[in-house]
């Protein structure tokens, strides 16, 4: 990774050899030292590690610009739903507006959409199911990302007996398919709320980062500056968040992003399946199996949640293809 | 548990006297699946404070794995250490705790690599890693740290350090790179330092410089150095005295100007004969016939021996020990060892 980096920086910033030379300059250091001239500091080009050239890198690509925009977007939603629509998406209303067609003209309300079958304004509940999408893909990953890393983390830095106890029971757990798994762990919960989603796709999907970050440790690890931190007298902790850590989490990132679509799409699919998410909480899942009762009369309630559903994962996935890009170009 | 640990340095560091260094009979094996790959094969040498040790040999002489066994940072297993002793200080280190070991690290006792810049972790800046040093092993503060970062590097003599202090591996030349090693290696003022080929990676003209810096901070600290290398043209300005590694076993030991003019071995022989001179030029170079052992099956008796153009029925029997080098008529070279059956003929050849 880092000749690439230095490439990369080389061919995105070539810079005017005056700065550099200044700097690179070995010959009669002492006499030179006097005579050097101090450059400007606005001139210098700023410092950049990793991230900050992967963040120049970012920001110049439409896909990552447009999906964060997204992202952003129903962030906000899933906090502040009022801020999208005064309706509210539990109000029924089965005598005016039993699947009433959108209308174009109620421009962001509670009509914009159109009404389901029970009455209740699509749009809203689009605004609301947010929420339970964005809650669940962001908490399952923030689970799996540390539960994994740790685990890909300890496997890899001790190796040995540890990683390979370690190991078989990262394959045990990879052998459950995620969907499945998460069927059977969820039937046994009779009230199930997005917390009870979040435990159950934590617990089942944390092993593909938990690999991911086992290889990238035991890469790092050969690596010769954790060799010289050790010679330098670092210990075991330093070694492995000060020094293995940063050059390994780049992988887990990337995984991660994209996973985090995956995730939104299986809570989504779980609900659909009566399996996840409740009534009362509002998603885009549960809206989506309501909706095809009604699909061939009213396709509306089912395309606006499902088109919700479809960009949030979208989203995230171009986000993590952005994000592997400019962290890793070998990867592409 | 800390405090007692450090008034015991303290206490013996005053009237400690001898050598710095004391490794005896140093074995290293690998265990690896083709078998058991002995890599050092009874390494004995010692450094005193202010002395400069070379060690010098090929690749996979073993040079590098008594240095890594010296410091602790062998991968055990592979590797493992069946036999041997090494002292600091007149202090067991083979036998001592871990966290006591780690202490010495950088502490007493730290290193310099080959290269520089795989040495230093890419995503942190130098100034950062600079100043670990005093973080770990001081418990400074952050800004501390930063200021004794921004010391060290001009006393390694980067230009500008204040503005370069934040500045990450990649952006410095090779030989910038080398010196900010340097400098980690110098920040806790060390009793010994152990370079690791610190100069391969380098141009010619820098390598000089580099070594010229590190001979002048040797001597400003009065610290024992041990300078591993296979070139035997860095060692002869800089060294005291120059232990030669062949397949695990120091074959000579001798003060480095008597190494230069008179070898007692065969193969330091064919090292310093296989250098290019000016006044050979259009000549063909020598070179030692042969292919160094392969470290799983070495050859019984004296390793050198399938390469060795004075090899005789002896020496494929017998291991010779490091004989003490004489003079013809008796009086001994201090300091000088050969292990040659046939080490006064090769003193006189010339």
């Amino acid at each position: 990774m880092p000749d690439i980096h230095d490439e990369s920086s080389f061919e995105r910033h070539p810079k005017p050899g005056v700065d550099h030379l200044d700097y690179a300059g070995e010959q009669g250091m002492a006499v030179e030292q006097e005579t050097l001239v101090e450059p400007d500091p606005e001139k210098r080009e700023e410092a950049r590690s990793l991230w900050g050239d992967a963040w120049r890198d970012l920001r110049r690509r439409p896909i990552f610009l447009i999906s964060a925009v997204l992202i952003l977007l129903l962030i906000v939603m899933a906090i502040f739903p009022g801020a999208f629509t005064d309706a509210d998406p539990r109000k029924a209303d089965l005598v005016n507006d039993y699947l009433k067609r959108p209308d174009w003209t109620d421009f962001f309300g509670a009509g914009w959409f159109g009404y389901d079958g029970q009455g209740r304004s699509i749009y809203a509940r689009v605004v609301y199911g947010a929420r339970a999408s964005i809650t669940v893909g962001i908490f399952v990953t923030a689970i799996v990302t540390l539960l994994g890393g740790l685990c890909g983390m300890v496997a890899g830095y001790f190796g040995g007996p540890v990683d390979a106890l370690l190991s078989r029971i990262i394959d045990i757990f990879f052998g459950i398919p995620l969907l499945l798994g998460a069927l059977v762990l969820l039937n046994a919960f009779s009230t199930r709320t997005v917390w009870t989603v979040v435990v159950a796709l934590g617990v089942l999907g944390w092993t593909q980062i938990a690999r991911v970050m086992r290889g990238a440790v035991l890469t790092v690890k050969q690596a010769d500056y954790v060799m010289a931190g050790r010679a330098l007298g670092a210990g075991t902790g330093r070694l492995m968040f000060r020094h293995i850590l940063p050059n390994a989490v780049a992988p887990v990132i990337v995984v991660a992003t994209i996973a985090l679509g995956g995730y939104i799409a299986t809570e989504a699919t779980l609900s659909f399946l009566g399996i996840g998410l409740q009534d009362p909480t509002i998603s885009w899942g549960i809206d989506i199996s309501s909706a095809q009762k009604v699909i061939r009369t009213a396709p509306y309630v089912l395309f606006f949640p499902a088109a919700a559903l479809s960009i949030t994962v979208l989203a995230f996935i171009m986000l993590g293809d952005a994000v592997r890009d400019a962290l890793d170009p070998k990867l592409r | 548990m800390t405090t007692a640990v450090d008034t015991g340095t303290s206490r013996r560091e005053a009237p400690y006297e001898g050598p710095l260094l004391d490794v005896r009979d140093l074995h290293v094996e690998f265990v690896t699946r083709d078998g058991v790959a002995k890599a050092v094969n009874g390494v004995s040498y010692s450094v005193a404070a202010g002395e400069t040790l070379a060690v010098l040999g090929e690749s996979g002489s073993g040079k590098s794995v008594t240095a890594q066994a010296i410091m602790g940072i062998l991968d055990m297993p592979p590797a493992r250490i069946p036999r041997g002793e090494i002292r600091f200080r007149g202090e067991d280190m083979l036998g001592m705790d871990k966290e006591r070991r780690r202490r010495i690290r950088g502490q007493k006792i730290a290193m310099i690599f080959q290269d520089a810049l795989s040495s230093l972790n890419p995503v942190l800046t130098v100034g950062f890693q600079l100043g670990e040093m005093f973080r770990a092993h001081h418990k400074s503060s952050r800004k501390e740290a930063k200021e004794k970062a921004v010391e060290l590097m001009e006393r390694v003599r980067i230009p500008a350090a204040k503005d370069r202090v934040n500045d990450y591996p990649h952006q410095f030349s090779g030989g910038m790179r080398q010196r900010i090693m340097i400098a980690m290696a110098l920040a806790l003022e060390p009793d010994l330092i152990i370079a690791d080929e610190p100069t391969t990676a380098l141009d010619v003209t820098v390598q000089a410089q580099v070594m010229d810096l590190l001979a002048e901070l040797q001597a400003e600290f009065n610290m024992g150095l041990i300078l591993i290398t296979h070139d035997l043209g860095v060692v002869a300005d800089v060294a005291d005295k120059i232990a030669v590694m062949y397949a695990g076993r120091i074959v000579e030991t001798a003060p480095v100007h008597e190494l230069y003019a008179r070898p007692a071995h065969p193969y330091t022989r064919g090292l310093l004969d296989s250098i290019p001179r000016l006044d050979q030029k259009g000549q063909e170079l020598y070179a030692i016939k042969g292919l160094p052992p392969n470290l799983l099956r070495i050859p019984p008796g004296c390793a050198f021996n399938p390469r060795c153009p004075r090899a005789q029925a002896v020496c494929r029997q017998e291991v010779p020990e490091l004989f003490p080098v004489t003079e013809d008529d008796g009086t001994e070279l201090a300091g000088r060892g050969s292990a040659c059956f046939f080490w006064k003929e090769t003193l006189h050849d010339r």
